[in-house]
């Protein structure tokens, strides 16, 4: 079994999602090669092929280069499966790749089971297991599903990648994510307000227990998405990454981005009335209640 | 201008579910617009509505239920519905159903279509992209801002961390929205009145499926609760005195 893992550059640096793809390869014990657009200067550590293509001609992100440019190392390299992370760069650019080569993709890979990628279903309240047709397919690792692999300090062997491909779409830099305001990472407890709370003027209830605890109040995207709560107080992938000794969620359901953000918190109690809420899996304690009733009852309390 | 938005109908994600073969159970639950595809549908509305002279489709492959979302849709501003009748649509896979949508938009030339990002059941993030790369035009994923100018579309597609890219093309092109990309809005009475006599065309699946599944599910399962975390469950008053209690004894937030 052979395998060609993608890996990411942003803005300068390689991106670290690359060892969880090497943490893939190795528990599947597969062949590896690997494909970067980036540059030389900061290489991956990684022991084997790595095909380069630069990012000072071929753009960081440029899906249309990209898929030609892997369509190469493919032809080459003959892989039986091609691994991106899922992230905003390998969900965008492992379907266009699955679209050129005629092959299967297989989205937000949690595990495998008897040779054959898991995925979850509905906020990953279920899973399913997936046989993709023929013998070569594409896939997104879910981020965190397999642990990176340790720190070897090896070199790859670079073999400099180029091609003529066309782009479609301009490029023309990034946007910082806003700063300022709170940050939650220094905050011991947090408590944080999800869709579950219906309306804004219910932020108050969360934020009082917060105030209670001595912590900070923060917030699933949903609520920062419809103004209830400030973009600064957004815990998950596109918020701020927190681990606080205690983290109450309440009514959030626990999705993969959100849990990305809070799940190294040392102590984590749900207030939420579905009892299959995936955010059960990493909470200590899961309060079943309605969190209108429960919050201030424990707010009185205290 | 013509205006594409591709829609799906899926469960309310709290309902209680239940398996059944290799896919959930579909009766006994609630359904509703994919959260994801509010957002494109807002969107569309709102180019639609800058630009004056424009035709915007809303199309959705489904069962014969799927006509309630769809309604939605139309009262939230789309000018038309193409309902692609296929009872198996919730079976097929990303592949296919981009397929469909491909076939259908191939001959319409819509100078902008819009995906969801992601259905919230099955979460591939792959329609959208698969029908862009079918139809030859460009794609911009994930998008958490739109601005239209004159056949120039310059977006902002978000990234980890809450970092944005910006991009820039031409039309035709097609975009997958993100969450939180505009305020999705709620359709009026009136609306909703009108949109009873919008035109909802049914077509029949056979006539837009050329390719065969790429993948098949084996198995579908419910996760093992690994956690071992505490369920308290029962008056909210005692909870209360049981969760202090708790947090007293497992953290030092308290002492
Ligand atoms: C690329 C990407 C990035 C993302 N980044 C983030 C991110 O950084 N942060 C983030 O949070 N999300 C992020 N998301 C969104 C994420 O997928 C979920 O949609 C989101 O986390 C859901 O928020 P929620 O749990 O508050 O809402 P829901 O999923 O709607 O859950 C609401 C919960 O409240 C419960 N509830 C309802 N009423 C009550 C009540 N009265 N009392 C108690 N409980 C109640 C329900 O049972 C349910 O479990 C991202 C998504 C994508 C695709
Ligand atoms: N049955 C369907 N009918 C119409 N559009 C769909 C359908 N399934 C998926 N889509 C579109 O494709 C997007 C991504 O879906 P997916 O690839 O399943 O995550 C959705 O947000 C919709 O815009």
């Amino acid at each position: 079994m052979k395998i060609l893992l993608v890996a990411e550059y942003r803005d300068g640096n390689l991106l670290e999602g690359y060892r969880e793809l090497l943490g893939f390869s190795s528990k599947i014990n597969a062949e590896t090669v690997m494909f970067l657009a980036g540059s030389a200067d900061s290489l991956p550590d990684f022991g084997g092929t790595l095909y380069l293509a630069d990012a000072a001609i071929y753009g960081e992100f440029n899906p249309a280069i990209h898929k030609g440019l892997l369509t190469e190392v493919v032809a080459k390299e003959q892989p039986d499966i091609v691994a991106f992370s899922h992230s905003s760069y390998g969900w965008d650019l492992a379907p266009r790749l699955a679209c050129a080569l005629k092959v299967p993709q297989i989205s937000e890979v949690v595990d495998f089971k008897d040779s054959l990628p898991v995925v979850p279903v509905c906020n990953a309240k279920m899973r399913r297991t997936v046989k993709p047709t023929g013998s070569r397919y594409v896939l997104t690792l879910q981020a965190g599903a397999f642990p990176a692999l340790e720190e070897s300090g090896s070199t790859p062997e670079v073999v400099q990648i180029d091609g003529d491909y066309k782009t479609d779409i301009t490029f023309s830099g990034y946007e910082e994510a806003e700063k300022g305001g709170v940050d939650l990472s220094k905050a011991e407890v947090i408590v944080s307000a999800g869709r579950g709370i219906g309306k804004p003027e219910n932020v108050e209830i969360v934020s009082k227990l917060a105030d209670k605890l001595g912590g900070e109040y923060g917030a699933s995207r949903p609520v920062v998405d419809a103004e209830w709560v400030e973009h600064n107080r957004q815990v998950g992938t596109t918020g701020q990454t927190v681990s606080p000794k205690l983290y109450v969620a309440c009514g959030i359901s626990g999705a993969i981005q959100h849990l990305a953000g809070m799940k190294k918190s040392e102590f984590v109690v749900a207030i939420n009335t579905d009892k299959d809420a995936p955010i059960g899996e990493v909470a200590d304690v899961l309060v079943v209640a309605d969190l209108q009733q429960f919050v201030p009852a424990l707010v009185e309390k205290l | 201008m013509k205006i594409l938005v591709c829609i799906k109908q899926v469960p309310d994600m709290e309902s209680k579910f239940t398996i059944d073969g290799t896919w959930y159970n579909t009766s006994d639950l609630a359904w509703r617009m994919n959260e994801y595809d509010e957002y494109s549908v807002e969107q569309a509305v709102q180019v639609k509505e800058q630009v004056g002279d424009s035709d915007l489709t809303v199309l959705c492959i489904g069962p014969d239920r799927v006509k309630e979302t769809m309604k939605k849709a139309l009262a939230m501003g789309c000018d038309r519905g193409v309902h692609i009748v296929d009872d198996k649509a919730a079976q097929r896979d990303p592949w296919e159903i981009a397929s469909m949508i491909a076939k259908f938009a191939g001959d319409k030339e819509f100078d902008l279509i819009f995906c969801g990002m992601q259905s919230q059941d099955r979460a591939s993030a792959q329609v959208g992209i698969y029908v862009a790369e079918m139809l030859c035009i460009p794609s911009v994923s994930t998008i958490v801002d739109f601005q239209y100018d004159d056949a120039n579309v310059t977006v902002k597609r978000e990234l980890e961390g809450g970092v944005k890219a910006l991009i820039s093309t031409g039309t035709p092109a097609l975009f997958t929205c993100q969450l939180g990309l505009n305020t999705p809005r709620y359709p009026t009475l009136p609306n909703i009145m009108k949109a009873k006599k919008k035109e909802l065309l049914s077509l029949q699946a056979d006539d837009f499926l050329e390719v065969t599944a790429a993948q098949e599910t084996t198995e579908m399962f419910f996760p093992e609760k690994k956690g071992g975390g505490l369920v308290l469950e029962g008056d909210p008053a005692e909870l209360a005195d049981r969760l202090i209690q708790i947090i007293k004894e497992k953290t030092t937030v308290m002492g």
